[in-house]
């Protein structure tokens, strides 16, 4: 009986080796991992994202499979979503359905980020989100296969709100998009700021998109207040910030960006924007690491790399290595690896992923340098302070995501 | 008038949609075409036989779309009661913008509905239940008639079809009654519609209503499909795109829509990928083709070549 008991137990245990062996080869489905890029190729947000991103993505694969001497094969496939989420989730669909795309990564505004997650959950794939912003992303319409990796309106707002306050810049003014995403981006800084014992004068709201903001400035300007929060984006932050110009409001008063890009700044020029704050998740003159990919970045694309970019790059390398570490690519285990794993690059250190799928790394308070400090194209911010992780995420007792709940 | 060559045009319609998904085309892809050909029919029952242009045809669409969504998601009625409450909806917005807009005539009519249609944009980016700017996600397909699994794309294929087969044979059906003459009759002369003892106004609120809610239909229909319902649809653009389906494809044509909204969805599907937003320029540079060498459209030049009506 003890002999009969032996035998099966070896051969089950041969028989486990011999399956297990297939495995570490890595079960990929096709028999290869295929990464879609869909972006804003041609619109308002091509500049922050698109081509960029591509570049990124581009050179994340190329990286990983010379680093891992070629484990398997990768694809990339690219979209562009015309910022609408139809076409967004139709392209998805199509992909997922038709195409066997494993992973989605940027999906540039919020409406098409909220698109895809859930086609993306239904299929069992992942979707790295990069280049939207809104904090619904891992709030309510959070899913266990998403990572928002590069940034979220509330660590720019907060991170900006209190950090401004701390550097002095204590009665406040809003400059109010009038729709949903302005609401939530002025109240969440408005809170901050009175948290941290500064005074919020008042607010105005324009409408959006807007394109003359003279009386909406005036009434900035005659509250007095020291900082006007910009709780807009795009092109109605840009024009604010250029039209605050020329009515001579900027060096008296200062102006806080709420959601602005690097790009932002090199088409208004430092004259335009010099003296300003914002917040954002990666600067390309931080420190070797992100200086040293940077040049490498620059060297195809012409352009120093947005956060989103950046954060393309690593999200990309750090889903690749999960794929690897996992021996697969189906969905659940890889994003599991991927929460598991901390990320340490150039773009995060000792970052990691939350529950809800938020990448918990370092913020930057940044203020924009007035011309006569820029020693050369793209050098454009004084770092003021960075901005612990722990500080830049919604705190997980205050999340709408049940999977932070459990 | 009515001869066999239509008959011959809708077995090649009915076969096309049975057949394709079998034959490999992308179903989602067909989804959209039909859901699209569908709004173009009943913008063509406006504007082709009872001529006025309207420029807020959006707006029938998106209610019907975040009513469907909103119902489906946040009620839970099945896919069947949704795709009814929105079509309902988007009827009742048709009175309401109907009896205002046909009170004028011409490019003041157009604006009319134009500014109503904008109105209802700004009111759909303000509200909560709609999601403002990020839309509305997340709409389960469900059970059609708690029976039929719709997550299954053939499925919910062929229901998308059949929806789209009844709203065209209905509007078939209208054009060809006495009620679609008298409106073809103030489409060719409205003050002699008028001395003949028409109540005009009484048939063009109709006709509006009635493509309002076929509007709605094939909004409510796409909602199911994408599980979403976004501002695109709300946007002056659909209400743009809308009209030049129907040129393209032959104003006044029963198959003139249909064959716009394919050609138009196709065109966008497959230059999304290579020129972007550029996607907008090329339409704009084949409606100018369009209006100066066939102004007739594709199945309106046709039907001249066949010296019969399409």
């Amino acid at each position: 009986m003890k002999k009969k008991l032996m035998f099966v137990a070896v051969a089950a245990a041969f028989f486990g080796v011999a399956a297990m062996a297939p495995a570490q080869q890595a079960k990929l489905s096709g028999g290869v991992v295929k990464i879609g890029i869909l972006t804003d190729l041609s619109g308002l947000y091509s500049d922050l994202s698109g081509q960029g991103s591509l570049v990124a993505a581009r050179m994340a694969i190329d990286d990983f499979l010379k680093q891992e001497k070629n484990p398997f094969k990768v694809e990339l496939v690219s979209a562009d979503h015309q910022n609408k989420g139809d076409v967004a989730s139709n392209k998805a669909r199509e992909w997922f359905e038709r195409d066997g795309v494993d992973m989605i990564g940027d999906l540039v505004t919020s409406s098409t980020a909220l698109a895809v997650m859930p086609v993306a959950k239904e299929m069992n794939r992942v979707t790295i989100v990069n280049g939207a912003a809104s904090t619904n992303i891992t709030g309510k319409a959070c899913t266990d296969l998403n990572v928002h990796y590069a940034y979220d309106t509330y660590a720019l707002a907060i991170g900006t709100g209190r950090a401004v306050v701390k550097q002095g810049g204590d009665s406040w003014f809003f400059l109010t998009a009038d729709y949903a995403f302005g609401h939530s981006l002025e109240k969440d800084t408005s809170d901050v700021v009175t948290a941290m014992g500064g005074k919020v004068l008042g607010s105005v709201r324009h409408p959006f998109p807007g394109t003359d903001f003279s009386s909406f400035l005036l009434k900035a300007q005659s509250s007095g207040a020291k900082v006007i929060g910009l709780a807009n984006a795009g092109t109605d932050t840009t024009n604010s910030i250029k039209q605050a110009a020329e009515f001579g409001i900027t060096p008296k008063q200062s102006l806080a960006g709420l959601l602005m890009f690097i790009t932002d700044v090199h088409s208004l020029s430092l004259k335009t924007a010099g003296g300003m704050y914002l917040t954002e998740g990666f600067y390309w003159d931080f420190s070797d690491a992100t200086r040293a990919w940077s040049k490498r970045f620059f060297d195809q694309h012409k352009r120093m790399p947005t956060m989103v970019q950046a954060g393309i790059y690593s999200s990309t390398m750090h889903y690749l290595k999960a794929v690897k570490a996992a021996g697969t690519d189906e969905a659940k285990a890889v994003v599991r690896k991927m929460k598991d794993t901390p990320v340490n690059d150039f773009f995060a250190q000792n970052g990691r992923i939350r529950e809800d799928g938020r990448l918990l790394h370092d913020f930057y308070l940044l203020q924009v340098k007035r011309p006569a400090e820029s020693k050369g194209p793209w050098d454009y911010y004084h770092v003021r302070q960075v901005i612990p992780a722990a500080d830049a995420a919604i705190p997980a007792a205050k999340s709408e995501c049940p999977l932070l709940k459990k | 008038m009515n001869g066999g060559h239509m008959y011959w045009g809708f077995a090649a319609l009915i076969g096309f949609g049975l057949l394709a998904p079998v034959a490999g085309i992308y179903p989602t892809f067909l989804m959209k075409c039909w859901c699209f050909a569908l709004f173009a029919c009943a913008f063509n029952l406006l504007l082709g036989y009872t001529g006025l242009l309207s420029f807020g045809h959006a707006a029938f669409l998106s209610v019907a779309a975040y009513v469907a969504g909103h119902t489906i998601r946040n009620l839970g009625f099945g896919p069947e009661w949704g795709i009814l409450a929105g079509t309902l909806s988007a009827g009742v917005l048709g009175y309401v913008f109907g009896s205002l807009a046909i009170r004028r005539a011409g490019i003041y009519f157009a604006m009319i509905t134009l500014a109503l249609a904008q109105m209802l944009y700004f009111v759909w980016l303000q509200m909560k239940f709609t999601g403002g700017e990020d839309g509305l996600q997340g709409v389960p397909r469900g059970m059609l008639f708690g029976l039929i699994d719709l997550s299954d794309n053939t499925n919910l294929y062929y229901l998308v079809f059949a929806i789209f087969l009844a709203g065209f044979f209905l509007i078939h059906r209208v054009i060809h009654s006495p009620f679609g003459q008298v409106l073809q009759a103030i489409r060719e002369n409205e003050p002699r519609a008028i001395s003949l003892g028409y109540d005009v106004d009484r048939y063009k609120l109709v006709v509006f209503v009635l493509s309002a809610a076929l509007s709605g239909l094939a909004g409510a229909t796409k909602t199911l499909v994408f599980q979403l319902a976004s501002l695109t649809d709300a946007h002056w653009h659909m209400s743009g795109e809308v009209v030049l389906m129907t040129l393209l494809g032959g104003l006044g044509t029963v198959f003139g829509p249909v064959v716009g909204a394919f050609v138009i969805i196709g065109l966008q599907n497959q230059l999304a990928d290579k020129v972007g937003s550029w996607v907008q320029v090329i339409m704009g540079i084949i409606f100018v083709i369009c209006v100066l060498v066939f102004r007739r459209g594709i199945v309106g030049e046709l039907g001249r070549l066949l010296k019969r009506p399409l």
